[in-house]
């Protein structure tokens, strides 16, 4: 077990604030992606083609921030070798790093399809889908980043467990879409843009589950990727 | 499930696929070289080792970890009894060697270290030739034939991975060898009678990082032929050359288990502050 005090006790107080920073930029990165995502919905939902534009363009800047702190890793790996949780820890935001990275781009994927709808002239209905799976999605992404700000395995926990109600989610609403399109095909066009972007959100729940996992390593040490959440539930309490 | 599949979902890190010695290891599994069975060794008053309950596998590296003091090059020297000759060492517990109790009565002391070989931190030859130093040990058992002493030599030095430095220069004086050099020629010297158990106490410490690396591959390599038990400062260099590794502090054993596991996931939080560089 590992809590998130420990990584502030070394006896060298340079390897300590080496660890901090690489962890709170990544928790800062983690806060822009949230915020893209967040925006990307409200872009989509509002036909907003100038906040679109602007989420695209902030695509750069998580960008920079991946690009940054993996070197950031990099360095601590090299110079300090950590062992334990200290190796846990440097893995894991390495790996979150990905993770929300590729959320970062999922999130730029919704803003296109919004410019897109918004140049095609809109929707002919509401698509209260994206608005509902959309929340679900992004409260996943911020439990994901408390959980590992708090080396909170337990939310991590529930995160992953979320995943699973998004999943279900994302299949009842593509059957829906379908039958929309089947009423009326000239819909045909913009339920697609729909789709994919219901698509992105799913992977962007995917992602958020992705770094439950790797807090679940950090804190416990155990790896739980491609295993049932029964037992990663039983590696959490256990 | 198709009948390949792994069977274990939930794994602690494995790398037995690649070869690697690391992974899915356990002691369960290991045929077992030395037992040390309630082992407390006091000098004078002071204890300085506490009821240490361990199980060292056969051809197996085992590392000992823990800071100055904590009582591993102690324990290490129980394995072939060096400490009876320090004044006033009294030790209580058992260490059984193939089942054997090596502090029975009557056991022979020179014959066990023999079997029982021990290379110390600084590289200490005898000023002799390179050969000479070699053949010492088998010279004292009295085996003075050239032909059986000539092959005795090469294979250790071989073993020793030293033979192409040294081929030709076999009647040179040991003291002008590198330390490094030195070093193996020490190894050399431990493995020419053939022991079946090789004590490491801080081999590398007095050595430059290239020297290092060579005698940890030969640790690597000897491990096929012997049991080897390493004292070291360096906690890398436990993590890169044990199979299983050993937490000492204050005298007791505190953790115990394969290297890979307790270089990512100890147990014990001792452990854990002691590897990662915190605070005790």
């Amino acid at each position: 077990m590992s809590d998130r005090e420990s990584h502030s006790h070394h006896i060298s107080q340079q390897f300590n604030a080496e660890l901090d920073d690489a962890k709170t930029r990544m928790l800062e990165m983690g806060g822009l992606v949230e915020k893209q995502v967040r925006d990307a919905i409200t872009a989509f939902m509002a036909l907003d083609s100038g906040l679109a534009e602007e989420v695209s363009k902030r695509d750069n800047n998580v960008n920079d921030f991946e690009v940054a702190i993996d070197e950031e890793c990099t360095l601590i790996l090299a110079r300090r070798q950590p062992a334990a949780s200290d190796l846990r820890l440097v893995l894991a935001i390495s790996k979150t790093l990905n993770d929300l990275e590729r959320m970062g781009d999922e999130a730029t994927k919704i803003a296109k399809h919004a410019v897109a709808l918004a140049n095609e002239g809109g929707l002919t209905r509401s698509y209260l889908e994206i608005r509902h799976i959309g929340d679900h999605v992004a409260a996943m992404v911020r439990d994901s980043l408390d959980a590992f700000a708090r080396f909170d395995s337990t939310l991590a926990l529930n995160v992953a467990q979320e995943d699973n109600s998004v999943d279900m989610e994302y299949g009842t609403a593509m059957r829906t879409l379908v039958t929309y399109m089947m009423e009326d095909p000239r819909s045909i066009g913009s339920v697609l843009n729909v789709m994919w972007s219901l698509r992105s959100l799913e992977r962007i729940g995917d992602h958020a589950r992705n770094i439950a996992e790797h807090v679940i390593y950090l804190v416990e040490g155990k790896d739980v990727r491609h295993v049932g959440l029964k037992e990663m539930e039983a590696e959490v309490k256990g | 499930m198709a009948a390949d599949a792994p069977q274990t979902r939930t794994h602690a890190i494995k790398m037995d696929s690649l070869g690697r010695s690391g992974g899915n290891k356990s002691l369960s599994n290991e045929d077992i070289a030395l037992t040390v069975d309630d082992l407390s060794l006091y000098y004078g008053d002071k204890q300085a080792l506490y009821n240490i309950e361990m199980k060292i596998p056969h051809k197996r590296v085992t590392a000992f970890i823990g800071p100055s003091g904590c009582g591993k090059s102690t324990l290490l020297r129980c394995f072939n009894r060096m400490n009876d000759l320090v004044d006033g060492c009294k030790i209580e517990g058992k260490i059984h060697l193939d089942g054997n109790n090596i502090y029975e009565k009557g056991v022979d002391a020179a014959a066990l270290r023999r079997n029982v070989g021990m290379v110390f931190q600084k590289p200490n030859p005898f000023p002799k030739s390179i050969y000479e130093n070699v053949a010492y040990g088998l010279r004292i058992q009295g085996i003075n034939k050239k032909r059986v002493l000539d092959e005795a030599v090469e294979r250790s030095l071989r073993g020793a991975a030293l033979w192409d430095e040294v081929k030709d220069r076999l009647q040179d004086n040991a003291l002008g060898m590198s330390g490094g050099q030195q070093q193996r020629l020490v190894i050399a010297r431990t493995i020419a009678v053939e022991p079946e158990v090789l004590l490491l106490d801080e081999p590398a410490s007095a050595l430059d990082p290239i020297s290092t690396l060579k005698i940890e591959e030969l640790i690597y390599e000897l491990k096929s032929k012997y049991t080897i038990v390493i004292v070291t400062h360096n906690m890398q260099q436990a993590a890169r050359v044990s199979d299983y590794t050993a937490f000492m502090y204050m005298g007791k054993l505190v953790e115990f288990g394969d290297t890979d596991t307790l270089f990512t996931n100890p147990t014990k939080k001792q452990t854990e502050d002691y590897i990662t560089g915190r605070y005790g």
